[in-house]
């Protein structure tokens, strides 16, 4: 296999590596005059380490399943470089494959991600590239960031630019090809406040450009009782803002409490906000307990309704749960061990991870519309009760740091 | 409006550290360096969870990226 086709098969042209490392390698320059001060206490680049992990997600007829494989290597403590491999296989009959007349599906998700570290004593900069596949999307995403420690390293400041290229197509209609971008904007600050206590702060300015919907999602007209399907019809252009906040503790044993919220807006009318509860305690020598509690709460898009009277009832129109008003919580629990064996002693150190997390979704506008199909449905269309969705959560992987 | 406050808000507190002189050593960071201070965790488990959600939420970003795609069907 040659150079180009290698590249081809991580998605990227020749032409976009070379325009990103134009970039990088601007960037780096701003790194090396950013950090003339010099310190006795600088950046570090990511830990060495490799993980190995299996995921399981299993809730509303999805299960999806797969390895995720992270490889980092660093060089003369300058320079840093990974690479992932992640998969997603899709067994799919969920409330929307059900009422869209199909039945179950299987596809495949492949994303692949490579990227680097340049540390520069407080400054580092990082440029990664990502591609994911599947039989009918594929996309790519460029990620530049650059992060300083200042104020005695005490606080770390951080800006990411990210720019994401999307083909969208449908597995039913070979001439269907449309494509969306995206570009994200990121600014982070930590800050070291006690010993024990460190906080972040994150902004996010998301814009997105293009196809945006979901080609096998419909909306639903109901008139005199009986239901009929049309396509939805996103608007093509969204901006949104997140902004999150999040602090740990060290508490007075060995154990450390964490809290994170965000809030998030958008221009379809869509306001949200999330916080965590987060719990973690070492046990002995080698035994890591992890618990967390997690809210999540949305209001709907503007276009977004569970049926529609006649076509058009207006310009845009959605029926996506995704867009509409819902709650989540979930809880999570976690175990690591930290496995000592002479056998692995040419490793720093090796850990077996086991994570377990629960989500309960309560749509609050999105009707269960398969209560509504065939013969003796036990509810007319559009008095359906409201869908829920639980999911169970699983990872399982080895990490070995070196 | 948010954007704005917080850019207020961001520039007060970079202002502000002209004034001050940094209060927490750097040998007084043995605490902040254990592992179970880290707001990441595992790498490979956190970009995960944040895709888990991302795919099923509309709300993104604020927290860490992940790439695109989502086999959310």
């Amino acid at each position: 296999m040659g150079v180009t086709n290698l590249l081809r098969l991580f998605g990227f042209t020749i032409k976009r590596l070379l325009a990103a490392f134009c970039v990088f390698q601007k960037l780096t320059v701003l790194a090396i005059s950013f950090s003339i001060a010099n310190s006795t206490f600088a950046a570090t680049l990511s830990e060495e380490r490799a993980d190995i992990m299996y995921h399981s997600y299993d809730g509303g007829g999805i299960e999806i399943t797969g390895p995720s494989i992270l490889v980092r290597k660093n060089f003369k403590e300058r320079v840093s470089v990974y690479g992932n491999y992640y998969v997603d296989q899709i067994s799919s009959a969920s409330i929307d494959v059900i009422t869209s007349g199909a039945s179950r599906y299987a596809e495949k998700r492949t994303e692949v991600s490579v990227g680097t570290e340049y540390l520069h004593d407080k400054t580092k900069l990082s440029l990664s590239g990502t591609t994911s596949e599947e039989n009918d999307y594929e996309a790519e995403t460029l990620t530049f960031g650059i992060s300083q420690d200042f104020f005695g390293d005490m606080t770390t400041l951080s800006l990411g630019y990210s720019y994401g290229d999307d083909i969208v197509r449908n597995i039913t209609d070979p001439d269907f090809e449309k494509y969306a971008q995206h570009r994200k904007y990121r600014f982070g600050l930590t800050q070291v406040i006690t010993p024990k206590l460190i906080m972040g702060l994150s902004a996010e300015t998301v814009n997105d450009q293009g196809f945006l919907n979901n080609p096998y999602r419909f909306i639903r007209i109901i008139k005199d009782g009986k239901q009929s399907r049309a396509g939805e019809l996103y608007p093509n252009t969204r901006n949104s803002d997140a902004y999150g906040f999040r602090i740990k503790y060290f508490l007075p044993f060995r154990a450390a409490l964490g809290m994170e919220t965000r809030v998030f807006t958008d221009n379809w009318g869509i306001e949200s906000n999330n916080s965590e509860l987060n719990y973690i305690h070492p046990y002995k020598d080698q035994w890591t307990f992890a618990t967390h509690l997690r809210t999540y709460s949305q209001t709907q898009a503007s276009f977004f309704s569970d049926s529609f009277s006649y076509l058009p009832q207006q310009d845009f129109m959605a029926r996506d749960k995704e867009m509409s008003e819902f709650d989540a919580f979930g809880f999570g629990l976690g175990v690591k061990y930290d496995v000592r064996s002479e056998w692995l002693s040419f490793f720093d150190k090796v850990t077996v991870n086991f994570k377990y997390d629960y989500i309960h979704f309560d749509y609050k506008t999105f009707r269960d519309m398969s209560q509504s199909m065939g013969e003796g449905a036990a509810f007319s269309p559009g008095e359906e009760p409201f869908y829920e969705l639980k999911a169970n959560v699983i990872r399982f992987f080895i990490s070995a740091y070196y | 409006m948010h954007r704005y406050i917080a850019i207020i808000g961001i520039c007060g507190v970079l202002a502000g550290c002209g004034s001050l002189k940094p209060w927490v050593k750097p040998y007084q960071r043995g605490y902040l360096a254990d592992p179970i201070m880290s707001f990441e965790g595992d790498p490979v488990d956190s970009s995960y969870i944040k895709h888990v959600y991302e795919a099923r939420e509309a709300a993104r970003g604020g927290d860490g990226g992940s790439g695109g795609g989502c086999g959310c069907n």
